[in-house]
């Protein structure tokens, strides 16, 4: 910045520098000078209709708005004079006058915005004798509570709705008093970021249903953590009352999260009080499953273990922690074998993938960026915070494009490419060889008018950015797709990024919690092992083939399972089951998308019995006799895994060969096993708010009309899906954007646990 | 009475058709300003010179206004014409629609002339079906003679001229929420700044006027600006149509000089009815202080006289009150007008308005408690000058007016619990 483009204002007799333009609110928040407002917030349109922030500058005869006034040079600003207080008073009084003042049996009481600027600027005699306006309350879904009587009109939710959400759901109708702020016909609330309306409403109008009467702001004792859910790692700030989480919020990370969390982090938390949790260790005897105490456990787990020995397979989930991975793989590797992975939902290890993925800039710069090419992903469900970058970027004027099986209800305006899983690669060739790429697939490609604008967009670009995401990495064909992908990227000049599954995906990898030469997570079930460790997943939900895993893990000698609950899948699979610490009990570290290493603290006490992981797997290194399992904190682990990974650099380069063989031939339907975003992991499928909501689908076959025609189906049918000699039975969905030749049956939702691979051939048949 | 400008082919037959407006030289101008080639700022600069000040009323300059548009402009600019006439007592712009539409026609065109615009758009108070209709008339009748569309009268000028209908909404008169509600949104008043000379229609520089200031422009650009400002007085050019209403013979609305004494307005509309006795007059429309007989029939209608009164010209309604009217309860209907019709966006006046409303109509119920009229002094402090737009002043206005010039009456409610104009 220039000189010049500095402003010297004064404020309250204090001479501050400013930015030309900059608004005087942001100004006299940066010096720490406090003015009130409500209406006003720093990532929202501005309003200026609350007229909190009324304040006094030199020459002007009327109070105006610190909000929407911009500083100009020599501005002589009182913020505290007789006039601007008479202002603030008198707006404060207006705001009062219909409110109800329900302080005490308000869930935002303690923490208000109302009730604390009430105590500065309000006055204790009431001058308002008249009956006060009474709203009813509204449902707006199964997230957010609404007492529409405390509302203030300061419409924050409705330009939140519009500006962030994307979707226009909050509106006002209605004039004057008796504006209403709703969502003008009754329906439900389906953003997926909709709880940050919660936090945005100033006042008790809009609420957190799940915490709705459970404490008082005050009994909460705070803790700052990472969410667990995807590759962004949101800040959030966990809110505890004796020894349990009552609720989650966003901390501010303008490099992360802003100020936003999507309402998985925020709501996931009600997992943890899941019924079946693991609440102490439990071994198989007679094939009945009975309690008992960790040194037995342990003990059993040691002898099972070193009899498995090198024949023992890891599969770790990738939302476990950097230290826990870390301990995982350096335990097994002392069994002598090297059969290691987290990637759990992938199923072509034929190495297209770079060696070590990332995100490829970091998540605030993608806003920035001139056009995308999204492939095989779905950010707005899948990262929704990552989503919400997209939009913006898309909103600042950058292109999007998609190319995906199925097509996407986006809240910007984007290309999208619907191409069946089998022709995402002839997709992509297209647009490599309109960009100039050269090479196997390529060469023989098919442009049409689609790809050459989806390549014009990218080779315009002053930057460019081409995403694999999680339906990508899923594929049976991935190889291939991350090779045109990194084809693509080079002759457009785009950079290549990898969005990673989970929320540790990228950890996963800088701690080498994966195969150098032993067997990935494909093969080790493919070719059973003899014993397993596994590590925060459920053999029926988390597997890339759940009938696959569930047979393999049958077939074992020996499984021992590190887990947070207890599920008949696991019961089945295990033979020993050691109750591990969920989210919010045990410190630990993320690397997200971006390569940024977050740790956290725990936030309550493990439940019953349960440990941390990273001790659970520490006490089974000291019974194996393994070197290396010293540590006395997390932190000790955490520093031993850093400096593992420190030969270990983030790194897109893909070197995969283009001529490898399609696996996905495109003859018949293929299924399009995608996960919903309220499945994603065991945490979130046990949440029974967010269970509850519009996103929080139910298995069905969902198909295109053309398809539903062709196999005799229509909507509302019950038909049975058989993938490998696997069948399950489920309602038919018509829906138009699911791609020809393809149907959707999502993985990890009760219904689809017996079926095969989240891609491959299937035949329907009307039950 | 002076039929000039806005009323100068009242005595026609039929006024509002085309072929009768040109026989009183209507379109001459504008076809003198397209084919003789004269530039936009010479436009601009004539209407400057003859003092024309905006009737819908604020009565800023009409030429300074349409001098701030930047006609290089990325975004395209548009005219839009405010014929919402929502202030209660108003009811001239509806004349001008039925009598004289072709006038309002030029003058929007000459006005897309001067700042090169790309449309023209007439927002039209939601009840005004007929004059409506005559105005969509006489648009036909301007598009089918080449006065409008494409190249007119062969200048190569591009420009249309739309209606908008408005729903029945005040506010939708404050320039700014009209614009939203042409835009399709809720009829809300922006923050200003920006002014719409900047940030307009579809964030476009956009000048916005009143019916009777565009009406005016092509007959004192024929005339010249001398030859307006002659009409008038000091400050205040030209004529000015007056909507009398209330206790008067012949309510109507009036063409007259600026500057002339109330008493010949008075007149002009048939003197008191019935033998009513003056007791005082909202000259302005309903936001406009109330004036006491006995000083109004001193003054001229002119801008700062009005002003010099405590009051306003503001929209040229001039209601006519007589001694049978109890001045609690014509301030209750006003109080009630506004409550109704702020727009609900901003706190003083979504709050204040009603409990203005709800005090002065307790007051006239005969519940009034001592501490009232110092309540609703405060009150209306709180909200003046402190709201997004003026409709908070507006509804304060009355109020000062009422206790400024009456404030008897209220006392009287409050220690009788009856109406003095009653006993
Ligand atoms: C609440 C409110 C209502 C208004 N209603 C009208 C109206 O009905 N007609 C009108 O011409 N101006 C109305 N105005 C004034 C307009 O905002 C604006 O000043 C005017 O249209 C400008 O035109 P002029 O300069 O030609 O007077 C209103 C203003 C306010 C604050
Ligand atoms: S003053 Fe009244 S009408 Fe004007 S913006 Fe505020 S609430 Fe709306
Ligand atoms: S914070 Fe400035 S008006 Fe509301």
């Amino acid at each position: 910045m220039t000189e010049d483009s500095m402003v010297t204002i004064e404020v309250d007799g204090q001479e501050l520098k400013a930015k030309a333009g900059a608004m005087l609110i942001d100004v006299a928040d940066q010096a720490g000078i406090d003015i009130p407002r409500f209406c006003y917030h720093n990532k929202l349109s501005v309003s200026a209709n609350c007229r909190m922030c009324l304040i006094e500058v030199e020459k002007v005869p009327k109070p105006i708005p610190a909000c929407a006034t911009s500083v100009m040079d020599g501005m002589k600003v009182y913020t505290k004079s007789p006039m601007a207080l008479a202002a603030q008073k008198g707006t404060m009084e207006f705001l009062l006058i219909n409110h109800p003042l329900d302080c005490p049996v308000c869930d935002q009481g303690g923490e208000c915005e109302l009730q604390d600027q009430s105590l500065a600027y309000g006055s204790d005699v009431a001058r308002f004798v008249e009956k006060k306006r009474l709203v009813p309350k509204k449902y707006i879904g199964p997230l957010v509570e609404t007492n529409f009587n405390r509302c203030i009109h300061c419409t924050r939710c409705v330009r939140f709705s519009a500006e962030i959400a994307g979707m226009r759901e909050m509106g006002s109708t209605g004039r004057g008093e008796y504006m209403k702020i709703g969502t003008y016909v009754e329906r439900t609330i389906d953003s997926e970021l909709s709880g940050n309306l919660i936090d945005i409403c100033p006042v008790g109008s809009l609420t957190s249903k799940p915490y709705r009467y459970q404490a008082r702001a005050w009994e909460l004792t705070q803790s700052d953590s990472v969410a667990p859910h995807d590759a962004v790692g949101s800040n959030i700030h966990i809110h505890v009352r004796n020894n349990r989480v009552m609720r989650v919020h966003p901390k501010a990370n303008e490099a992360v999260n802003e100020c936003w969390i999507s309402d998985r982090d925020r709501f996931s938390y009600e997992g943890l009080y899941s019924e079946d949790r693991l609440t102490s260790p439990m071994i198989k005897e007679n094939g009945r499953w009975v309690e008992t105490d960790w040194e037995t456990a342990l003990q059993q787990v040691a002898d099972g273990l070193k009899e498995m020995g090198a024949g023992t397979g890891a599969l770790l989930s990738p939302s476990a922690t950097v230290e826990e991975l870390y301990l995982a793989q350096k335990l097994v590797r002392s069994l002598g074998s090297d059969n290691i992975d987290f990637r759990v939902r992938q199923s072509d290890f034929r190495g297209g993938e770079p060696a070590l993925p990332w995100l490829g800039l970091g998540i605030d710069e993608i806003e920035a960026v001139d056009a995308v090419l999204v492939i095989g992903a779905n950010p707005r469900k899948d990262q929704p915070i990552l989503g919400h970058r997209l939009r913006k970027a898309a909103l600042n004027g950058a292109s999007v494009c998609y190319l995906n099986p199925l097509e996407y209800d986006l809240n910007y305006h984007a290309e999208q490419l619907l191409s069946a899983p089998a022709n995402m690669a002839d997709d992509l060739a297209a647009v490599a060889k309109a960009v100039g790429a050269t090479g196997a697939i390529i060469d023989d490609a098919e442009v049409k008018a689609q790809h050459q604008s989806v390549a014009e967009q990218l080779k315009q670009a002053g930057s460019a950015l081409v995403l694999l995401g999680n339906l990508a990495s899923a594929h049976p064909d991935y190889s291939i797709l991350s090779a045109l992908a990194a084809e693509v990227a080079k002759a457009s000049g785009a950079k290549i990024g990898f969005i990673g599954e989970a929320a540790n995906s990228t950890g996963a990898r800088l701690v080498a919690a994966m195969p150098t030469d032993g067997l990935n997570a494909q093969s080790m079930l493919e070719q059973p092992c003899k014993g397993y460790l596994l590590l925060g997943l459920e053999p029926d939900r988390d597997f890339w083939n759940p009938t696959q895993a569930q047979t393999a893990f049958k077939q074992a000698e020996f499984v021992v399972a590190l887990t947070a609950y207890r599920s008949a899948s696991l019961e089945a699979a295990a033979d020993v089951l050691l109750p591990m610490a969920g989210f919010a009990e045990t410190s630990g570290t993320y690397v997200n998308g971006d390569g940024t290493w977050q740790s956290f603290a725990g936030a309550v006490q493990p439940m019953g019995e349960a440990r941390p992981a990273w001790k659970i797997l520490r006490v089974m290194g000291n019974l194996l006799d393994a070197d290396g399992f010293d540590q006395n904190s997390s932190q000790d682990v955490l520093e031993q895994a850093r400096n593992s990974a420190d030969g270990r650099q983030l790194d897109n380069s893909v070197t995969a060969d283009l001529g490898q063989e399609r696996r996905l031939n495109g003859s018949g339907l293929t299924r399009i096993g995608d996960v919903p975003i309220y499945a994603t992991d065991a945490l979130v499928r046990r949440a029974p708010a967010l269970q509850k909501t519009a996103d929080a689908i139910s298995a069905a076959i969902r198909i295109n009309p053309g398809e539903a025609a062709k196999a005799g189906l229509a909507d509302g049918d019950r038909a049975t899906v058989i993938q490998e000699g696997n069948l399950a039975t489920m309602p038919v969905e018509i829906d138009p954007g699911v791609a020809g030749g393809s149907v959707r049956v999502c993985a990890a939702l009760a219904g689809s646990e017996t079926l095969g691979g989240q891609f491959g051939e299937v035949t329907l048949e009307k039950a | 009475m002076a039929n000039e400008v806005c009323f100068r082919n009242m005595d026609l037959d039929q006024p509002w058709l085309l072929e009768q407006y040109k026989s009183r030289g209507g379109y001459e101008v504008l076809t003198k300003i397209l084919t003789e080639k004269m530039t936009q700022d010479e436009v601009i600069e004539l209407v400057k010179e003859s003092g024309l000040r905006g009737r819908g009323g604020a009565g800023f300059p009409a030429g300074l206004k349409w001098s701030f548009i930047n006609r290089n402009s990325e975004a395209s600019r548009y005219v839009v014409c405010n014929s919402d006439e929502g202030e209660p007592g108003t009811f001239k712009d509806r004349d001008i629609l039925r009598y004289n539409p072709h006038q309002l026609i030029e003058g929007m065109i000459i006005c897309g002339f001067a700042i090169d615009a790309a449309a023209g758009y007439n927002y039209i108070r939601g009840e005004f079906w007929e004059p409506y209709l005559r105005f969509e008339a006489a648009l036909e009748e301007a598009r089918a003679a080449g006065l409008l569309g494409e190249d007119i009268l062969g200048s190569g000028f591009n420009y249309d001229v739309h209606v908008h209908l408005g729903a029945g909404a005040y506010v939708c008169g404050e320039e700014s929420a009209l614009l939203e509600s042409i835009e399709g949104k809720k009829g809300q008043p922006r923050f200003k700044p920006p002014f719409p000379a900047h940030y307009g229609l579809y964030g476009g520089p956009t000048v916005i006027n009143n019916t009777e200031t565009l009406s005016s422009v092509p007959v004192l650009l024929k005339n010249g600006g001398d030859w307006f400002k002659g009409l008038g007085v000091e400050n205040s050019a030209g004529t000015k149509l007056f909507a009398v209403s209330g206790a008067v013979k012949n309510p109507g609305v009036f063409e007259v000089p600026m500057g002339i004494p109330f008493s010949e307005l008075l007149e002009l509309a048939g003197g008191m009815k019935d033998g009513k006795k003056l007791k005082a007059v909202i000259p302005g429309g309903c936001s406009a202080p109330v004036i006491p007989a006995d000083e109004i029939m001193e003054l001229n209608m002119d801008y700062d006289s009005i002003a010099k009164a405590g009051s306003m010209l503001g929209s040229g309604a001039v209601v006519v009150i007589d001694d049978s009217v109890c001045m609690v309860k014509l301030l209750e209907r006003m109080s009630y007008f506004y409550h109704e019709e702020s727009c609900g966006q901003c706190t003083p006046c979504r709050e204040g308005t009603g409990w203005l409303y709800r005090i002065v109509s307790r007051i006239e119920r005969g519940e009034g408690r001592q501490e009232d009229l110092d309540l609703l002094t405060s009150v209306g402090k709180n909200i003046a000058g402190r709201t997004v737009c003026a409709l908070g002043d507006a509804a304060v206005m009355p109020v000062n007016g009422m206790l400024k010039h009456f404030r008897d009456e209220f006392q009287y409610h409050i220690d009788n619990k009856k109406c003095l104009a009653d006993s």
